[in-house]
């Protein structure tokens, strides 16, 4: 019996805006106008200047952890823009912060989860942006299972879930995909595939060539774009979400993008990392790019930078107030929040602040109950 | 903490329609009520619909709500567990059935760090009403890997609810609690209980979580018994077996059937104590840490000073489970262990 070929696949890879700021102005057709590309070039600025306030928050010991978005501005922007914003929803970890600010979420909220206030996690009324996740993948998962509902509700409505190249060596990449392409559900699943997971590099991390073509496996529209062109990670993303809302299948985007910061303010990337290296994808900085691109058109120049800039320091300071001013919060969240309706016991433990062993009453373990 | 205390006396006067039906029949009949008035209720898990359930629990359920109420998930529990998390985050009430909690182990990020974490992690805002359902314990030779008794392991969890039945009434009852519950519930079953007969009332039957059930023994009777038997699940069965042969003897037990592990009602456990000034805790799970431990350890806070003998466990033994019809049958917590283990708290031994 002959060998004959069951199965041939390719994986595509999409730029339209290149490096040195110059469009592919047939690839760019019908994608971002002028006008749109202005403001997502303003809230790139915005979000880095975010970035950068939030690194030295955590310097001088007013933050916990933070994991800077440095660099990936345009893979964030360019997916949350794609996404329709009170109908679809967005399924994030932790490294799409402009994406979700697209999408209505109180800058202030990003800040407040950081410096460890759950409060930063309560999302406000008719923003469809679910909690940040920290475990590595469980969120396509969730997104998945959300999808699910839209489909039994017949809703129409896709969501769009955020992960790293290091997540998809998880087993929940793998069940979220086979999940969702089995149930054919609307979901778009956007790695940003920043090169390093923590101080792992991606060609140890997985063996295959592109993150892209582990989709193929499952029967999912697969697609690597540059992930600091603006224009291709938007292009490529509206495709997938109106092809996912159609119930024309999963799709799975690459976005090649890098991350110019440490993992999160906890490691030095210094120390595992070549600095030509990161020169090299310096030089690709999307904000570097875009502005290129915006100064070629004769839509931006020295004093608009300095504008934004101006508008960015008075937004961040406004934004670090409001969580920093924020009063802490109440012992009694730890207790009213760990079911919907607190059960006995516990309720005997927030009155003593203890448990059994040390009494049920204040007085007897000799300790008055601190309160706040 | 007021307790609600459940005599045999009322806790077996079920309402009228009761009939006797099997284990999986209660199971069955809970999810399907519940599903006939609840349109965001579906069930998920291997085996569950084409095949009507690896033990036929969901017999005849895909015929009555479709595919896409009950569906055949891939071999991917940590895949249904996070899905099922997304569907409830939006508003479904999903019912995930692990064919047994051993392959549960392999969800645990989601059922464990996930699912009891997202109300609390959300501020208080995305709660995770699913249920997670399936066979729990030794279920007849099936190997240690295939035989796992969870209620240990995931009730040092907070934010769980975990509910175990002894008999079919209270699966129904249980389970139509869980499915109804705001917050997770895990509730688990025993493959060699499946089959077993008993009185089950008809139509709406909830079993309120943390009210422990008098199995044996009376609150308001005349004597107090010599000795308080805990337990919970498929144990509870052997306990009232321990308790019916020591009755020969003269020997009277009060045995107290937890029905769920989280919330515990510890309430009743203390009030048997107080009368009984004995306790022997009987649970599947192995010694160490078990919820045997846990009990004891609230008894000795609340009620040391009741007591007229050291508290007693009977578990199984620490050991994986054995393979062997013989080794697995003498190394769970089973009547002839109760019986000893009663009769030296009485100094009998």
């Amino acid at each position: 019996m002959p060998i004959r070929t069951v199965f041939k696949a390719q994986i595509d890879h999409l730029q339209i805006l290149d490096e040195n700021g110059v469009l592919d102005e047939k690839l760019a057709k019908d994608t971002l106008t002028d006008e749109q590309v202005v403001f997502l070039y303003e809230q790139m600025n915005i979000c880095r200047h975010l970035d950068e306030v939030a690194f030295k928050l955590q310097r001088s010991g007013r933050m916990g952890t933070y994991p800077q978005n440095k660099g990936q501005e345009a893979a964030a922007l360019g997916s949350g823009f794609a996404a329709r914003k009170g109908k679809d929803w967005l399924v994030p970890c932790y490294r799409e912060n402009a994406a979700l600010f697209l999408h209505g979420l109180p800058m202030e909220k990003i800040l407040l989860h950081w410096m460890g206030d759950e409060r930063g996690n309560q999302i406000p009324e008719g923003v469809n942006v679910t909690p940040i996740s920290i475990p590595i993948g469980t969120q396509m998962l969730h997104a998945t299972g959300m999808a699910w509902a839209f489909k039994l509700r017949k809703e129409d409505r896709a969501v769009i879930t955020y992960f790293g190249d290091g997540a998809t060596s998880e087993g929940d990449f793998h069940e979220a995909m086979n999940f969702a392409t089995t149930l054919n559900v609307p979901v778009v699943f956007f790695c940003q595939n920043n090169q390093w997971a923590i101080s792992v590099p991606r060609e140890i991390q997985m063996n295959s060539e592109t993150v892209a073509q582990k989709a193929i496996a499952y029967g999912a529209h697969a697609i690597q774009v540059d992930g600091n062109d603006l224009f291709a990670v938007y292009k490529a993303s509206k495709d997938a979400l109106s092809r996912a809302r159609s119930g024309g299948g999963v799709t799975l985007i690459e976005a090649v993008t890098y991350r110019l910061g440490d993992h999160t303010t906890a490691d030095d990337a210094r120390r595992y990392r070549d600095e030509a290296e990161v020169a090299s994808w310096r030089a690709k900085d999307p904000i570097i790019r875009t502005r290129k691109y915006l100064e070629g058109k004769g839509l931006w120049n020295d004093t608009r930078q300095q504008e934004i800039e101006d508008r960015a320091k008075v937004i961040v300071a406004e934004v670090v107030r409001n969580a920093e001013g924020i009063e802490s919060p109440s012992i009694d969240d730890i207790f009213d929040y760990t079911f919907e309706t607190i059960d006995p016991e516990l309720e005997t433990q927030k009155r003593t602040l203890r448990t059994s062993s040390l009494g049920q009453k204040p007085e007897q373990a000799g300790l008055e109950a601190e309160r706040r | 903490m007021t307790t609600t205390l459940t005599d045999p006396t009322t806790s077996y006067l079920l309402p009228e329609g009761t009939r006797e039906i099997p284990f999986r029949e209660a199971l069955r009949e809970a999810m399907t009520l519940e599903m006939r008035k609840d349109p965001r209720i579906f069930l998920m898990g291997e085996e569950v619909a084409q095949y009507q359930g690896a033990y036929k629990v969901s017999q005849g359920m895909l015929d009555e709500f479709g595919p896409k109420r009950i569906i055949d998930s891939p071999i991917s529990e940590n895949g249904f567990a996070g899905l099922a998390v997304g569907a409830a985050m939006y508003g479904l009430r999903p019912i995930i059935e692990f064919m047994s909690w051993s392959f549960s182990l392999v969800a645990a990020d989601q059922i464990l760090n996930n699912v009891p974490k997202m109300l609390y992690m959300s501020g208080g805002q995305w709660g995770c009403p699913v249920v997670f359902r399936g066979n729990n314990g030794a279920g007849g030779q099936l190997g240690s890997t295939h035989s796992w008794t969870v209620e240990a392991l995931y009730s040092n969890v907070p934010g769980l609810k975990i509910a175990i039945s002894s008999c079919p009434a209270d699966a129904k009852g249980l389970l139509t609690s869980a499915i109804r519950d705001e917050d997770p519930v895990f509730h688990l079953e025993s493959e060699r209980m499946l089959g077993d007969k008993g009185p089950v009332p008809e139509g709406d039957y909830a079993v309120p979580f943390g009210v422990a059930a008098l199995r044996r023994g009376s609150w308001s009777g005349e004597r107090n018994s010599d000795c308080t038997l805990v337990s919970f699940g498929r144990p509870v069965n052997f306990c009232l077996d321990a308790a019916e042969e020591l009755a020969k003897d003269g020997i009277e037990c009060d045995v107290l059937d937890m029905r769920t592990v989280r919330p515990l009602d510890i309430g009743s456990i203390v009030e048997s104590v107080r009368r009984t000034n004995r306790i022997v805790v009987v649970d599947q799970c192995w010694p160490f840490a078990s919820v045997a431990s846990e009990v004891i350890a609230q008894v000795c806070e609340r009620a040391f000073d009741h007591l007229d003998h050291q508290p007693l466990r009977v578990n199984t033994d620490d050991v994986p489970t054995p393979y062997a019809k013989n080794l697995e049958a003498e190394y769970l917590p089973h009547k002839g262990k109760i019986i000893a283990a009663v009769r030296k708290s009485l100094g009998m031994l």
